[in-house]
């Protein structure tokens, strides 16, 4: 039995009926630490209030540990953990009363579960007398995690939970979902950072409410189709100008200090490469095969 | 030498004993574009209030485009631009009247005004949507009009906070062409981000820890100084000792 | 039971950590009872008055007397010349002159009548009235004490009775008034802010996920506000007696009582502006527009219903504010018992459960 599965759901708003979600269908096994990768607007908040049983789908089905969406809420809310998009705690409250709050709602109490949060909870600890008002982004992230873990849930619904951090603390956000993740929960999150898809075990990458490809981050990255080069030169701006003229180059675009050199067929030798750019007033720096990101992977669908 | 248009010494903001702002000191040059990394929390935003005029310093200088920070607030305002991924434009009114109203704050005439935003909807390709509320185009979209906004009155300097947060890596690397084109013609960006492959896309960048400075100079030569493969690894390496986290 | 508990400890620490909420609840109440009780009254206090006594006979005296021991009017020269009045009046120096005429006390005594003259400055008609009525409270005091046994009937004047507030105070009037403005303000603004806030910041997701009942979510909101709302009246109450002087005849139990139902019928308002606003601007103007403004209009407490066009009479019907108020000042005032309110309660009780029954079914276990 799979932890989620989801089947042609669909959702649309208003009068126009704008597509938010358009029939996506995945599955999450139990025990998985799944990704749901893409930008804003492209429907991640809508599949997670389907999920979790905020909003009706207007097509499709959906079950969360084999339980309806629509029809078996009431069970669902028991069993899962879920940390919506924006920061949702109650700012005037204290660190502790926030959790000691969410504790009882949940019907459990913080020292019963403590031993879930306890790896989160000693670095809030600090702060525990602090309205969750005044911590910063990373902090405030780890609270609301901690709130949605008070009650040990079977699946874990995390909604961009690293959108607007810093990366160090993205990082250690990401290391506490996979101690998390061995501890057996079932995890479906989301994020907009294209790097992030690496430390999932499957991931789904969704554009305007479609899903592009769905498999391992490795999966994805090794299917990637054509030849795929990292270039530098002196000129960045020159560089991909100069490239996007080349009859070969099926497509350049910047990738931090190196450009991505995408090949229609066959990619140009370095000799080659080095000529051209002398042609058009360049330098060549670095030039080298290399291994499609999810991030490439993400650009070739969008084109 | 470049003109200078940012150039602050020992810059510093207290809120009562807790120093958000720790006597900064750095100067940004015409059309560079100059990134403004940090931890959440390390200063980043108050620093930046400071320098667009909205936030009297505790201590230390500033001049933004040749003007005081202390005194002269108003000019400064007249010559910057400023776009936050949180507020940009308004989602109830339509793209044009969005153009029309920003660019009336900024005192451009009527004719001016005419002129700029044909030039500016024709640029970004969006002819068939001018009368379309904002609320309809995607959120790449509004961030490339939202940029385009923000220098319709040809400010000399920038300020871009986290302008690119979850938009998709192609409407990214679009958004930064614009910036790439408006630094060309001598607009000077101030960008702050969390996506450390754009750090690599700037001039120089300084990375804040604890309302500090700890390292300023262009992508290249700090992963030297740091012997790091990446920006995110340098990045790293100086904000995981970061002690401030509130 | 324990989460509920949970639910409303943490409301209150909402309320107590913000000073501003926290001053409309308890400060508001205070001010409103003192700015009716001692800057918008309607009473007339001090008003000169000119005394032409032409009778000069025991009976007058102590009329005059009565008069000047009335705080409301000030004698400005008892004389006997019917003359003066007209130069006084254009003088602009009284308001008011009484005309006691000659032979007063034998008219009294021997035909049973007398008459006074009273002549009021009537350009401002309110005050005129009510000096008038001042005047013939006291007339009728003086004429109860003096001839109590006397043959029947003595007319001095024409008969008025001001019943159940004979000095004709103006607490009696607006104290059931402001309990009336001030649970509506609370109850129904703040409920339905504090619900909207949750919607707005996003905790309301959590704790829709969560297996507490999304229909105790609401009401552990709303129970906050009925304990703080009856602290209010207590307050309230407090402040007309000790400060205003004005004592609850009836039953305090049954005020109570009344006001519950009354704070319940608000809070149901409350929670149906919740159920269908996403904002607390909205919510906020809603409540301020679309409830407190009619029951200020309509509950008969600043404007008498009876002057009303029909149609408007008709609308007042359905302000729960004033059944509520009738029904304080029923107890309140004039003492009565359940069996003088039990009409007006159960149509306050039959307009709860309509706003309940619209909220409950408006209710969404879910977010759209």
């Amino acid at each position: 039995m799979w932890a989620i599965s989801a089947i042609n759901l669909k959702k649309t708003y208003g009068k126009e009926a704008t597509v938010a979600v358009d029939d996506i269908s995945f599955e999450v096994a139990k025990g998985e630490l799944f990704g749901l990768i893409g930008p804003d607007g492209a429907g991640k908040t809508s599949i997670f209030r389907m999920l979790t049983t905020l909003l009706l789908p207007d097509g499709g089905n959906a079950t969360v540990l084999g339980l309806d969406v629509v029809t078996d809420y009431k069970t669902i809310r028991k069993k899962v953990g879920y940390m919506p998009g924006k920061f949702s705690l109650y700012p005037d409250l204290t660190v502790l009363e926030n959790l000691n709050f969410f504790a009882t709602v949940f019907g459990t109490t913080v020292d019963e579960n403590y031993d879930l949060i306890r790896d989160i909870y000693v670095q809030l600890e600090p702060f525990k007398d602090r309205r969750a008002g005044k911590l910063s982004g990373g902090m405030k992230q780890k609270l609301a995690l901690c709130c949605a873990l008070i009650h040990k849930p079977d699946v874990l619904f995390l909604d961009e939970p690293t959108t607007g951090v810093d990366p160090v603390s993205r990082k250690e956000f990401w290391q506490m979902l996979k101690r998390l993740k061995d501890q057996g929960i079932t995890i479906l999150v989301s994020t907009p950072y294209m790097d992030e898809a690496s430390m999932c075990d499957r991931i789904a990458l969704i554009q305007e409410g479609k899903i592009l490809s769905i498999n391992t981050p490795q999966a994805i990255t090794a299917a990637f189709p054509s030849p795929i080069y990292a270039v530098k030169a002196n000129n960045m701006f020159g560089l991909i100008q100069a490239l996007q003229q080349q009859k070969e180059v099926s497509a350049c675009y910047t990738f931090g200090e190196f450009a991505h050199v995408i090949y229609k067929e066959f990619p140009l030798s370095e000799i080659d490469m080095k000529n051209y750019l002398n042609e058009n007033n360049l330098e060549l720096q670095f030039y080298s095969s290399i291994e499609a990101t999810i991030e490439d992977c993400f650009i070739r669908f969008l084109k | 030498m470049k003109e200078t248009v940012i150039q602050t010494d020992k810059l510093t903001k207290k809120f009562g004993d807790f120093i958000a702002t720790n006597a900064i000191t750095f100067s940004v040059s015409k059309g560079e574009i100059f990134g403004f990394l940090g931890a959440n929390g390390a200063g980043k935003t108050t620093a930046m209030r400071m320098l667009c005029g909205l936030s009297i310093p505790s201590s230390g200088t500033a001049s933004i485009a040749g003007f005081d920070v202390y005194t002269q607030t108003e000019e400064i305002k007249k010559n910057i631009g400023y776009m936050s991924q949180r507020f940009s434009l308004y989602e109830d009114l339509s793209i044009l009247e969005n153009i029309r109203f920003f660019g009336g704050i900024y005192g451009l005439s009527k004719q001016q005004l005419k002129e700029k935003s044909e030039m500016l909807i024709h640029q970004l390709g969006l002819e068939s949507e001018a009368k379309k509320l904002v609320s309809s185009l995607p959120l790449g979209w509004r961030q490339k009009l939202s940029f385009s906004v923000a220098v319709m009155h040809e400010p000399k300097i920038v300020f871009l906070d986290e302008p690119t947060g979850g938009v998709d890596p192609l409407t990214r690397r679009q958004f930064w062409d614009l910036i790439y084109a408006a630094a060309d013609k001598g607009v000077t960006i101030f960008v702050t981000t969390h996506y450390m492959d754009e750090a690599e896309y700037c001039d120089r960048i300084s990375i804040m820890v604890d309302g500090k400075i700890e390292a300023m100079d262009t992508p290249s030569k700090l992963k030297e100084q740091f012997a790091a493969p990446s920006m995110d690894d340098v990045f790293y390496q100086l904000a995981r000792g970061a002690k401030r986290k509130e | 039971m324990k989460q509920f508990m949970s639910f409303v400890r943490k409301e209150f620490f909402h309320v107590l950590r913000d000073r501003k909420t926290l001053f409309i609840l308890f400060g508001m109440p205070v001010v409103q009872i003192l700015i009716f009780g001692f800057a918008l009254t309607n009473e007339v206090k001090n008003s000169r008055i000119l005394i032409v006594d032409q009778a000069h006979d025991e009976s007058s005296k102590q009329l005059i007397r009565e008069i000047e021991a009335s705080q409301y009017f000030e004698t400005e020269n008892i004389v006997a010349d019917f003359n003066q009045v007209e130069k006084v009046f254009k003088e602009g120096k009284i308001r008011v002159a009484l005309v006691i005429p000659a032979n007063f006390r034998e008219d009294l005594l021997q035909n049973n009548a007398a008459s006074l003259q009273l002549i009021n400055d009537a350009s401002d008609p309110n005050t005129a009235t009510t000096l008038t009525n001042y005047i013939s409270s006291i007339v009728l005091d003086f004429q109860m004490r003096n001839f109590p046994g006397g043959p029947k009937p003595i007319q001095i004047i024409p008969q008025l009775r001001m019943l159940y507030n004979p000095q004709l105070k103006g607490a009696p009037n607006f104290v059931p008034g402001v309990m009336a403005m001030v649970l509506m303000l609370i109850c129904v603004m703040m409920t339905a802010v504090s619900i909207v806030r949750e919607k707005e910041t996003g905790t309301m997701e959590v704790l829709l996920v969560s297996p507490f009942k999304p229909l105790m979510v609401i009401i552990s909101k709303a129970f906050p506000y009925l304990i703080l709302s009856l602290i209010n009246v207590t307050s309230i109450l407090l402040l007309s007696v000790f400060v205003l002087d004005l004592p609850i005849t009836g039953n305090i139990l049954l005020l109570y009582a009344v006001s519950t139902l009354f704070i319940i019928t608000c809070l149901s308002i409350g929670i149906l502006i919740s159920v269908r606003t996403d904002s607390q601007q909205v919510a906020m103007l809603i409540s301020l527009m679309g409830m407190l403004l009619p029951a200020l209009l309509f509950s008969g407490f600043m404007f008498p219903i009876e002057n009303m066009p029909f149609p408007l009479q008709i609308i007042s019907n359905i302000i729960p504010a004033k059944w509520y108020y009738i029904m304080v000042k029923a107890i309140m005032i004039k003492g009565l018992g359940f069996s003088a309110i039990w009409k007006e309660a159960s149509i306050l009780v039959a307009i709860t459960l309509v706003i309940l029954g619209i909220s409950i079914k408006n209710f969404k276990i879910r977010l759209a």
